[in-house]
């Protein structure tokens, strides 16, 4: 689908991932007093490895494990009507999030709909006593009204371009790049393993 | 991977891909019914009807409780508080039913075909819930699904079904399914409940000896011993059927250790299945079987009434 994209900048290569979400550890745990009530839900499919990577972080600055857990959902959509049902994949909350400050984690903030999207279904496995959005990037473009409490890096990008995060874990590399999008191109996340990003372009 | 189809009629137009594709979101959709809100706004705004001309309770309430968990809204509709009664033609209808603006037909009817007859008039999505002695799609991917969970797989498996094959739906859509599924089917029945032509089923073996078949088989699928069935005397009591082809106690001794005893309901205790295999605790997925059928027609419904739009969005 995105063979003909042309990478236009690379915004964010592996250590700056690195150091945004050490910050990011840091600001989750100087707004919540600690650790001891928070956990952190990634929305699927990368932001459930940034949240992972966010749990190890502040165990190493707090030594605390905190709940973690990851939300698929397509169940959860606005445009099902008129989107071929989009491939699901598992939900895993193992723990019970009444009462606790759940910090939900993804990987680009862009239109709003996946964290309204997101709003839903947490409120489909109990009340939390509050929600925060920590996102790697944010883009702009937003269609509701939703910002983010913790944010790497803010990309200004214009609605033609894509802004893809690629991650070790699953791409081999970790970079943020703004893509041109190719005709027929949906703005969104890389599918997993189904393309690597290209080498930076000089 | 695209999911292409606008309806379940006949299992053999699906490939191992779309039916790996069910199975794996109808898996998505245990997470869902094991919440304490087991319920997801995904089809908030489609109507789906139910239109059972034939009695049934599983597949009708289980077909009903998919579409409540996916928010759908729904019309149960059929028998004979029906203007059928009354002469109207099923295109009529069909297509009275249409003009309410609906998303979907949901099809359980005693004439083989009538779901596609229902499809060609009506330009919305159909689902097959069992027609005559024809297709019950949903029935056979509710067994896969069950059989999946306990093997991790189908592929290569040695499945046996075992009884009234030639009235049997299920088994219309269960031994195309298993093949596409790779599995190895044998049918096992006595010569009077065969169909005429049995290699047209399309199963490896055909066999009316059960004790020779039952050490190969893991999974042990019995069908149903329809009573009403057996006035035309295909067999000469029920108590000689148990004899010869009943799974029980003293029978289980011939099974593998893992095999597990399937069954789609409803069982005739004493016939088909006595009490010790019906509720043996490590081989009868019976009530899995149950289970599975909502998983996998909330998955059948999510992926049918999708949009048409291969895009993929924030």
């Amino acid at each position: 689908m995105t063979d003909t994209r042309t990478v236009k900048s690379v915004c964010m290569d592996a250590d700056e991932i690195e150091r945004s979400l050490t910050r990011i550890a840091h600001q989750i745990l100087e707004a919540n007093h600690g650790a001891s009530n928070i956990a952190l839900v990634g929305i699927l499919t990368r932001g459930d490895l940034l949240a992972h990577r966010l749990a190890s972080k502040i165990k190493q600055i707090e030594g605390t494990d905190v709940p973690l857990g990851a939300l698929d959902i397509s169940f959860y959509r606005d445009d099902f009507a008129t989107h071929l049902s989009p491939e699901v994949h598992s939900t895993d909350i193992r723990f019970d999030i009444d009462g606790l400050t759940v910090v939900l984690v993804d990987d680009v903030l862009f239109t709003g709909r996946t964290i309204r999207a997101a709003l839903d279904a947490l409120s489909d496995f109990g009340r939390p006593s509050c929600v925060q959005l920590a996102v790697l990037v944010d883009r702009g473009h937003r269609e509701l009204p939703i910002r983010a409490d913790f944010v790497g890096k803010n990309v200004p990008s214009s609605s033609h371009e894509n802004v893809r995060l690629f991650l070790e874990e699953v791409d081999g590399v970790s970079a943020v790049e703004v893509l041109e999008m190719a005709p027929g191109d949906r703005a969104g996340s890389a599918p997993l393993g189904a393309e690597q990003p290209q080498e930076k372009e000089a | 991977m695209a999911f292409n189809h606008k309806h379940l009629i006949n299992i053999s137009d699906y490939s191992a891909e779309d039916i790996t594709r069910i199975l794996d979101t109808a898996a998505s959709f245990r997470a869902v019914n094991e919440r304490r809100i087991k319920k997801v706004p995904t089809l908030k705004g489609f109507t789906v009807v139910n239109m059972f001309n034939e009695p049934s309770t599983r597949t009708r309430s289980s077909f009903e409780l998919a579409e409540k968990r996916l928010s759908c809204d729904t019309l149960n509709f059929g028998g004979s508080s029906t203007s059928t009664v009354k002469g109207e033609s099923l295109r009529d209808t069909v297509q009275t039913l249409c003009s309410y603006k609906i998303d979907a037909i949901v099809v359980r009817d005693k004439h083989a075909g009538a779901p596609r007859k229902v499809a060609d008039v009506s330009g919305v999505s159909v689902i097959c819930a069992g027609d005559g002695k024809h297709q019950h799609p949903t029935q056979a991917l509710l067994d896969l699904y069950t059989i999946r969970e306990r093997f991790g797989r189908i592929e290569g498996l040695r499945v046996g079904i075992v009884g009234d094959i030639g009235h049997s739906r299920v088994c219309g859509s269960l031994i195309p399914a298993l093949k596409i599924m790779g599995a190895h089917v044998t049918v096992i029945a006595p010569p009077t409940l065969m169909p005429a032509a049995p290699e047209i089923l399309g199963a490896d073996e055909i066999t009316c000896d059960l004790d020779a078949a039952l050490p190969e088989l893991d999974v042990v699928y019995m069908l149903r011993i329809q009573r009403e069935r057996l006035e035309g005397a295909p067999y000469p009591s029920l108590r000689e059927y148990n004899l010869l082809f009943g799974l029980t106690e003293e029978r289980e001794k011939l099974m593998r250790p893992e095999a597990i005893v399937c069954h789609p309901g409803p069982v005739n205790r004493g016939v088909e299945l006595d009490d010790y295999m019906c509720d043996h605790p490590q081989r009868s997925v019976i009530l899995d079987q149950v289970y599975s059928g909502v998983l996998v027609r909330m998955a059948v419904l999510y992926l049918l009434l999708g949009g048409t739009d291969n895009g993929v969005d924030a």
